[in-house]
């Protein structure tokens, strides 16, 4: 799955949690907390619909490294299996 | 009418779900029905067949008001949420207003009068509502559900202004507060999470609600409701959750028997509540009974929440954000996990001394959360 294509999953799964969210309006490279109003249980169902989307489990250990958009995208990158050709 | 809530005197009838002679089950959404805390669905308590529906849409009328005759298998008809109430005539005819409608042509949307007097109040167009009542009709709290946040936050801020302005009217409050290191919690729940998938882990909410609930079955003095100058303890603890609304405002339905179920138990139910009541789906068996109420700040609130009690509840349990913080253990300064713990009481019912000790018990049952 592409760079681009994990993205736009990640923009997918936030609009199911906060749908009130533009996300033309998101800074990638701001903590999402601090740009979305989002509590403890809304990040809980945004990792599950992550994990729906793109068969990531998040652990928790690792929240401190995906803390803004920029950065959740990249550990996503890094672990979603790569579709079509070889792989 | 069912009572959604001690303080709630009447209600009014917004749309049914059923039509005479449906057959309807034990726990089935049958109706709609408006409070001041928004619209409601109402379960029926029995299986059987509606025989008849007493309440034209659009009414108000007292609590414990039959709302409709339903016919158990091999017994007679019940009357609907009125278990005490003498039975409604019997020769009364159908209540024209809830006769099913024409099947609409295919293609074309279904809409309950009321739905479509709502959607104009609200200035809403329909064809952006999707419906989910009977054969995809469109309900009033379809229509409530897509109104702007600012339509609908202007209504429920006028039920929690009513609320609270009785509370700080007639309830005398006092106010404790205690800070507790829940550094063992924390720890516990970290190494439960850590060896868990995504889907079944746990938010702290999950064991600090139970935490409160078996310091309350403790402390019963602090579960209950004053009701005509008198306290009256809860039969259980039906913790209300304070859950915050998209948009604004907050209702605190209730988790029901909390201090005796499992935490797991917990943290399902409480997820499938946080769900519902901000997809607009919250039950009446919900909001009929709290208890007791407690306003949790999760993770990015503030450290320190003060609660104002919902009446005719008698206390208040706030806990704020868990934080970091300089903590002296046998003379050494080390950082540790602190939650601070608020209790808002009402002085009719108990003094500060009562208070304490409730706090004092809830520190000591989180110190071992594997045995909440």
């Amino acid at each position: 799955m592409s760079r681009e294509e994990i993205r736009r999953q990640v923009l997918a799964a936030l609009a199911e949690v906060a749908p009130e969210v533009d996300p033309a309006m998101l800074v990638e490279d701001r903590p999402l907390r601090a740009q979305v109003d989002i509590d403890s249980y809304d990040i809980l169902r945004f990792l599950v619909k992550l994990h729906e989307r793109l068969g990531v489990d998040i652990p928790e250990r690792d929240y401190g490294a995906i803390d803004t958009p920029a950065r959740l995208v990249d550990y996503l990158v890094e672990r979603t299996p790569r579709s079509g050709g070889a792989g | 009418m069912p009572s959604l809530g001690a303080d709630m005197v009447a209600g009014t009838l917004v749309e049914w779900l059923v039509t005479v002679g449906q057959p309807v089950t034990r726990g089935q959404i049958i109706a709609e029905v408006e409070t001041e805390k928004g619209v409601v669905e109402v379960e029926v308590f029995e299986t059987g067949a509606i025989e008849e529906l007493l309440v034209v849409p659009g009414t108000k009328v007292p609590v414990g008001t039959p709302l409709a005759r339903i016919k158990t298998e091999g017994g007679p008809a019940g009357a609907l949420a009125a278990p005490s109430e003498a039975k409604p005539a019997p020769a009364a005819p159908p209540v024209a207003a809830a006769a099913p409608e024409p099947a609409a042509p295919a293609g074309r949307q279904r809409v309950s009068p009321l739905a479509r007097k709502r959607a104009e109040d609200l200035g809403i167009g329909l064809d952006r509502v999707v419906g989910t009542g009977p054969a995809g009709a469109v309900t009033v709290a379809d229509v409530e559900r897509s109104a702007a946040p600012g339509v609908r936050s202007q209504a429920m801020r006028r039920a929690i202004g009513a609320a609270m302005s009785r509370s700080k009217r007639e309830i005398p409050h006092y106010y404790l507060a205690t800070d507790i290191d829940v550094t063992p919690l924390s720890d516990w729940l970290a190494a439960r999470n850590a060896s868990r998938p995504v889907t079944d882990r746990m938010l702290v909410a999950a064991p600090l609600l139970k935490g409160v609930a078996l310091a309350l079955s403790k402390h019963p003095s602090l579960n209950g409701t004053f009701v005509d100058g008198q306290f009256r303890q809860g039969p259980a603890v039906h913790l209300g959750v304070a859950i915050s609304l998209r948009g604004g405002g907050l209702m605190a339905p209730a988790l029901h028997d909390a201090a005796t179920k499992p935490v797991d138990t917990l943290m399902t139910e409480l997820t499938d509540l946080i769900n519902r009541v901000r997809a607009g789906s919250v039950r009446s068996s919900e909001l009929a009974d709290p208890t007791v109420t407690v306003t949790s700040l999760g993770e990015t609130g503030v450290p320190t929440v003060f609660g104002i009690i919902f009446p005719p509840q008698v206390a208040l349990i706030g806990l704020g954000r868990i934080v970091a913080r300089p903590w002296v253990v046998d003379g050494a300064l080390i950082s540790r996990q602190i939650l601070t713990a608020t209790l808002s009481a009402d002085h009719r019912v108990t003094d500060g001394h009562e208070g304490a000790r409730f706090l004092t018990t809830l520190d000591r049952l989180l110190q071992e959360p594997e045995r909440l």
